[in-house]
């Protein structure tokens, strides 16, 4: 047994490079695969300026950001909340921030938490792969920075405010699922810009073209449908063909493009990735202290500090708010260890691959290839069903009561599982909606589809404003038909049509 | 290994410009909330903070979003009682009954009001936002305080921290050049000689040789000699002074504390010019204030007097434009200075006084200052003074303002009202 490395609770630097050599130590017995780490310790004032810029160190400037400050602040202050004790950003290398408020305690759980358990998961999952670029987003990032203040200096804030409005209120449909982008540096980025400026407006010009294209027929353009097929990335689809936008409004819609699509695999991994991180601090607390590194006080005080973090409230609460993610990830991830471990029978029925398996390579593997959708349809067992007592309610409108369409018993844990992974299905959350045509040769409006999902209505207002945002970037008629297998349910328009239409034909 | 870094002394308030682009955006609602808190607090806090409240509708961001109707499943933890099968009555009011569960989407911020606080700074931003003092004239006063340097070109004389380097280089290289430019010539000669008889054919070359060397040598250190950087090749940047024009301007408030001020009246007074002193003191460097106060005698006082003495009496406005008069005659002249005149009283004078305080106004107080602002405060009808101040305003349409209030909360607008900045 060695010596603990602190008795007390204050922190040191030299504390805290004792503390993350042994950390990375143990994390590497783990075989936990990781960017390099740059840990800085921050004050609470900047960690709520981190907060407010969705935990990214450089942004550009927008009332969002500001609204957002303002409500960490106050809540801070009022003592509602406690400020996140870290943030840490998927970049290489990774930055982890650590305030300096905390306790000897907390930092280390941070370190293990964020250096070793998020940095891991950015590494090794496979959409941070896909999607991500951990090595140029600082980059990109200066560059979107200097690029919307140079906007603003030529073009007044109103007027960019103005579109990163319009750009942040679509943000959602910014993504595009297929194509893999190119990671791009700084430098690069720049370079590409100016090219990029030109040649677009030259695309737009094509669309836009009136004169005849030799060697296609005429009645075949004529019936040319644009889009060919119906386009879901509507950042995408306007950066590129929307007619009226200035050269540099176009790479503005592209650069909330592009935060979009790095922020979209966090959306897509939350469970995991806090499941993973706070698996790993758990573990790597309780190796420490096995390995006589942390004293029992310490210990007590990281249980306290751990289970707060995996606090999951009843549903019938005051203060259930939905289920907490850092509890089901944690939970998954442990129960993945115990089946590898100690499997039941009934383990060894459900995932007779897994039972019995080496547990630090299925944990590997289960990290690797999933996102929370197929990895809770994947791994989500009978037993933690019954632990976490889930039950699925059916709420139908077309029904009177709210019916329990299954709970956590032989016959519900199927029902109960493929609901709760719909649950984290993207498409499930946020409405479908998509570009559908463009009256290229007409008045050059705009025609956006909804398609309705278990019968799922568009709220009204919000639609609405969405609908003023994209008349914005789009400079001429915009109409969105919200359709239910071909019938068209809910229609917005903007402008606001003076007389009513006759709704558009959807075949 | 883990590289640490410490940050805290790095920059903090990187989000001050979003937190001013958003103040910015909200500006009318902001402007109202401090509206709404001028007339609530008390006297002597008028310059702190401010929570405000924004509805949250107001500040949300819109997004696309499933409205309620249609089909869901939601799964929701800590199942104690339901069986499959088991119908639960929907919740009254909420259609599908939404619960917090899986729809929280970004949108789900409830219908609280958004609140912040703001700074006592941007707090007092925002009230004394868009006012000004009223035909504030620029008077081109060659003042003793206020000087900007220009720059007016080169010159030889100046201080070490003026030199201009490059013109001082480019002038001692034009002395070189000019000082040595013979010599060199010469020496080029002599040079080019010796190089023609190395090595010497002869002896009498070889004297030849010797001379030249010589020669050479004495030339080298001539030119040498001729200094590298001389006094007068220094040139420095010449900054002349020019006197600034500046506007100066005195504010005079003149407060009635005589018996028939009661106490709610004296307070929404002292408001009236405790928002008045703010602003003077926020938007201008170089204000006087001067405070009068007067029940049938006048008295200059300070402002700790002024806002908080309690002495009183009955009541001879008149004497408080006398005052007035003549302390501008004594220290203010006309000429020079940009005078203001605030008076606040309950419009209660003595019988004849209001005549008189017609006369002071008319033919001295109002062709000196720029502007002249006449508050009453009462519940009742006007009386005289109020007349003769009617026509003061007849005669100065643009100098002269007067306004009639009742409460506390009337102050704001009037004073926005009063001092509301106008297109020049």
């Amino acid at each position: 047994m060695s010596k603990p490395i602190s008795t007390s609770s204050e922190w040191t630097f030299d504390l805290i490079q004792r503390y993350d050599k042994e950390i990375s130590v143990i994390a590497e017995d783990f075989k936990l695969d990781t960017y390099r780490n740059q840990i800085e310790i921050i004050s609470s004032e900047q960690m709520m300026d981190a907060y407010a810029s969705v935990g990214m160190p450089i942004g550009y400037n927008h009332w969002s950001y500001g609204k957002q400050f303002l409500g960490v602040e106050q809540g801070y202050k009022r003592g509602q909340m406690g400020l996140a004790y870290e943030i840490v950003i998927n970049s290489d290398p990774c930055i982890s921030y650590l305030m300096e408020e905390n306790t000897m305690m907390m930092q280390a759980l941070v370190i293990a938490h964020a250096c070793y358990g998020h940095n891991s998961f950015f590494k090794g999952n496979y959409l941070f792969r896909t999607w991500t670029d951990a090595s140029a987003i600082i980059d990109y990032l200066v560059f979107a920075k200097n690029y919307i203040a140079k906007c603003e200096e030529k073009y007044g804030v109103d007027a960019v405010e103005n579109l990163l409005d319009s750009c942040h209120a679509i943000m959602n449909y910014g993504v595009d699922r297929y194509k893999r982008p190119y990671p791009l540096s700084q430098h690069e980025e720049e370079a590409r810009q100016k090219e990029r400026e030109e040649y677009l407006q030259q695309q737009v010009n094509d669309l836009w073209r009136t004169i005849p294209i030799d060697g296609i027929d005429k009645k075949e353009e004529q019936s040319r449908r644009v889009p060919e097929e119906p386009q879901e990335n509507l950042l995408y689809f306007f950066e590129k063909h929307a007619p009226l936008l200035e050269p540099w409004q176009r790479e503005v819609v592209r650069i909330v493009r592009k935060l979009a699509q790095y922020f979209y695999p966090q959306k897509q991994t939350q469970v995991m990735n806090e499941g993973w991180a706070t698996f790993w601090h758990h573990s790597i607390m309780n190796e420490m202290y096995d390995r006589g590194l942390i004293t029992e006080g310490f210990m007590l005080e990281f249980m306290q500090s751990h289970s707060g973090v995996i606090y999951q409230p009843s549903f019938n609460s005051r203060y259930y708010s939905g289920i907490n993610p850092y509890t089901l990830g944690f939970n998954m991830m442990q129960d993945i260890k115990r089946i590898c471990q100690n499997p039941t029978d009934e383990d060894k029925q459900w995932f007779p691959e897994i039972a019995g398996s080496d547990w630090l390579t299925t944990l590997d593997f289960a990290m690797r290839n999933f996102k929370d959708e197929s990895f809770i349809l994947q791994f989500l067992s009978p037993k933690l069903m019954r632990d976490l007592k889930l039950f699925c309610i059916l709420d139908d409108d077309k029904n009177q009561t709210i019916d329990v369409a299954a709970i956590h018993d032989e016959s519900g844990y199927r029902i109960v599982r493929e609901a709760l992974s719909a649950q984290y299905n993207l498409s499930n959350r946020e409405p479908n909606i998509q570009v559908y045509s463009v009256a290229v040769r007409g008045d050059r409006s705009l025609t956006l589809h909804h398609t309705r999902h278990n019968r799922m209505p568009l709220e009204l207002k919000g639609a609405d404003e969405v609908l003023r945002h994209i008349h914005r970037l789009w400079g001429f008629d915009v109409h969105l038909y919200s359709v239910d297998d071909g019938d068209v349910k809910q229609d917005f328009h903007c402008p606001e049509p003076i007389v009513q239409v006759p709704m558009a034909q959807t075949s | 290994m883990s590289y640490v870094v410490d940050r805290r002394l790095n920059s903090k308030n990187k989000s001050t410009v979003n937190r001013e682009r958003f103040l910015r955006r909200y500006r009318g609602h902001i402007k109202k909330a401090v509206s709404d808190a001028i007339d609530k607090r008390s006297i002597t806090d008028l310059d702190s903070g401010e929570k405000i409240s924004i509805p949250s509708k107001d500040v949300s961001e819109p997004t696309f979003s499933h409205g309620d109707g249609g089909r869901r499943d939601r799964v929701l933890p800590g199942n104690e009682e339901f069986v499959s099968g088991d119908k639960i009555k929907r919740p009254q009011g909420g259609g599908s009954g939404g619960g917090s569960g899986s729809g929280a989407s970004d949108s789900g911020e409830g219908d609280d009001d958004f609140v912040f606080q703001i700074t006592q700074e941007e707090f007092l931003n925002f009230m004394f936002d868009d006012l000004a003092l009223p035909n504030l004239v620029k008077r081109q006063l060659a003042g003793d305080e206020e000087f900007k340097y220009h720059r007016a070109g080169i010159s030889n004389e100046g201080n070490p921290g003026q030199v201009n380097i490059v013109r001082t280089l480019k002038s001692a290289n034009a002395r070189r050049i000019a000082l040595t430019g013979k010599k060199r010539k010469k020496l080029r000669a002599l040079e080019a000689r010796l190089e023609e008889i190395t090595p010497p054919a002869n002896e009498l070359d070889e004297a030849e040789a010797d001379t030249l060397r010589d020669e050479i040598e004495v030339l080298r250190k001539k030119i040498k000699a001729v200094p590298w950087l001389d006094d007068f090749d220094v040139k420095y940047n010449l900054q002349v002074k020019h006197p600034v024009p500046r506007s100066r301007a005195v504010m005079f408030c003149i407060m009635d504390v005589s018996g028939s001020m009661d106490q709610a009246t004296k307070d929404v007074a002292k408001r009236f010019f405790l928002l008045l002193y703010l602003f003077l003191q926020r938007n201008y460097d170089k204000t006087e204030v001067v405070f009068i106060r007067h029940h049938t005698s006048a008295k200059e006082v300070d402002e700790q007097e002024f806002f908080y003495s309690r002495e009183t009496g009955g009541t001879i406005v008149s004497s408080a434009l006398k005052m007035m008069d003549e302390i501008i005659k004594d220290r203010y002249p006309a000429s020079e200075w940009n005078i203001y005149g605030a008076q606040a009283s309950d419009g209660d004078n003595w019988n004849d006084d209001s005549t008189h305080c017609h006369k002071l106004l008319i033919d001295n107080i109002m062709p000196a200052v720029q502007y002249f602002s006449y508050i009453e405060i009462t519940p009742r009808d006007h009386q005289a003074l109020w007349h003769a101040y009617e026509e003061v305003q007849k005669a100065f349409p643009d100098a002269f303002a007067m306004r009639h209030l009742v409460t506390a909360a009337d102050i704001y607008p009037i004073f926005r009202e009063l001092f509301q900045k106008k297109a020049a």
